[in-house]
């Protein structure tokens, strides 16, 4: 005789065995009840789980009582001097921030010709027109920090010292486009003038600079 | 007494023993496929985005730096979404009247935020900072692929710990010199990565580590 199956027993396994196996499905550890960056929230009314700086807050160590470092005035006035030294570490940083936020306009020489310009973006000053070259380093500062004209605050975007080193780096171009032949580095000024390319770093020709140590692979991308 | 079984009996026997092997076998096999598969990981899928912004034009065409929106990159656990300050940055000018942009002017004149969706969603137990892979020379395009050519923005890898610790045990396949880290479509000169890769983990001093706790913290 076939034994009757059992409604309730067997109700009862399946149960058990989908206590095992559903857990698996849930997704806790994935999820779990905190918020990351940027996250949305269903607490916040805005829905922020990030919430906005409460005004006046200073982070800490980013100190705001500096005139000189966060405003790049003195007692007022646009600052002649920058607030630490101009070291190469700074101008590679400056090149490296400049390419990165000014030169979707400004291009990479400066001369306002950008991509975002050729697109229909109004077009800025040269930074080789005589009335920039003229400008003070904490000018730069100024508008990078609080823009100027159609160019936007790039406050949010660029940290202060950031800033500082984009400022040095337009000097830079500035003066790379108003260099004259004398101030080539004796050694390499023959080969300047037959038109080699020299290695910024040494002032030597590319190629003996590139003997000389091994060249950075891949490096001086355009 | 007449025999209880058929004489077939044995054979299938011996053909359900072997054939449960092959099905549990297939099943485990199954479920390998599915759990690796894009239904699982989301890689390859395009989110549709409430503005559709595509990096193919923007990083690609345009050739904005990433860093110009992920700022927090080279600095912080987070690459970041830029506020929309930062595309307005541009737009305000440039298709200032284009109805997809809509979504973006709300956003400045309401200050609510624009709800893009996430595309790269690790687990919360998995501890993951940006800067630190940026800082050794593990390209952008290692693990996000070739987003200058991606219209709307897919996950290009399945993020599963598998395709972690393949590049923590391996790095040497993987990095990059530091100055080609935002560069895309990168290759070796020479085409030799094992030899580079493996000067510049000593160069760059690249010790990834494959303990737990690295990023199960």
């Amino acid at each position: 005789m076939a034994r009757r199956i059992d409604a309730r027993a067997l109700a009862g396994w399946a149960a058990g065995l989908a206590l095992l196996v559903l857990p698996g499905c849930r997704q806790d550890m994935h999820d779990q009840p905190k918020y990351q960056p940027l996250e949305e929230s269903h607490f916040f009314e805005d829905g922020r789980a990030s919430r906005p700086r409460v005004p006046g807050t200073v982070a800490r160590g980013r100190r705001d009582d500096d005139e000189l470092l966060v405003s790049g005035k003195v007692d007022g006035k646009l600052s002649e001097v920058f607030p630490e030294p101009v070291t190469r570490a700074t101008l590679e940083r400056g090149h490296r921030d400049y390419d990165v936020h000014c030169s979707p306009c400004h291009d990479r020489a400066g001369t306002g010709q950008g991509m975002i310009v050729q697109r229909g973006y109004k077009q800025p000053t040269s930074f080789h027109d005589a009335r920039l070259r003229g400008m003070p380093p904490g000018y730069f500062f100024d508008v990078v920090t609080n823009g100027f004209g159609v160019m936007p605050s790039y406050a949010t975007q660029v940290p202060v010292a950031d800033r500082w080193a984009i400022a040095a780096y337009i000097r830079a171009l500035q003066l790379s486009q108003h260099a004259t032949v004398a101030e080539v580095p004796a050694e390499g000024r023959t080969a300047f003038l037959e038109g080699k390319t020299l290695d910024p770093r040494t002032g030597l020709p590319a190629q003996e600079a590139a003997a000389a140590g091994r060249a950075v692979p891949g490096g001086g991308h355009e | 007494m007449p025999q209880v079984f058929h004489r077939s009996t044995n054979t299938i026997a011996r053909v359900s023993i072997f054939g449960a092997l092959i099905v549990v076998a297939a099943a485990g096999y199954g479920l390998d496929l599915v759990n690796r598969s894009s239904y699982v990981t989301g890689a390859g899928l395009a989110l549709e985005q409430p503005v559709p912004f595509s990096h193919r034009h923007h990083a690609g065409e345009l050739g904005i730096d990433c860093r110009y929106c992920h700022t927090g990159v080279e600095t912080g656990a987070k690459a970041g979404i830029p506020p929309t300050q930062t595309c307005m940055n541009c737009h305000k000018q440039i298709w200032a009247d284009s109805p997809t942009l809509e979504p973006v002017r709300a956003s400045l004149r309401t200050d609510a935020s624009i709800p893009w969706v996430k595309v790269h969603d690790l687990p919360d137990f998995v501890y993951f900072n940006h800067s630190i892979h940026v800082a050794k020379g593990v390209g952008c395009e290692t693990c996000h692929g070739r987003i200058d050519r991606m219209n709307l923005t897919w996950q290009q890898n399945s993020l599963q710990m598998e395709w972690c610790l393949e590049c923590h045990r391996n790095p040497e396949r993987y990095v990059r010199p530091k100055e080609e880290v935002f560069t895309m479509g990168w290759q070796p000169p020479g085409g030799d990565q094992l030899a580079l890769g493996r000067e510049l983990l000593k160069a760059n001093d690249v010790q990834p580590k494959t303990d737990c706790d690295t990023c199960h913290r």
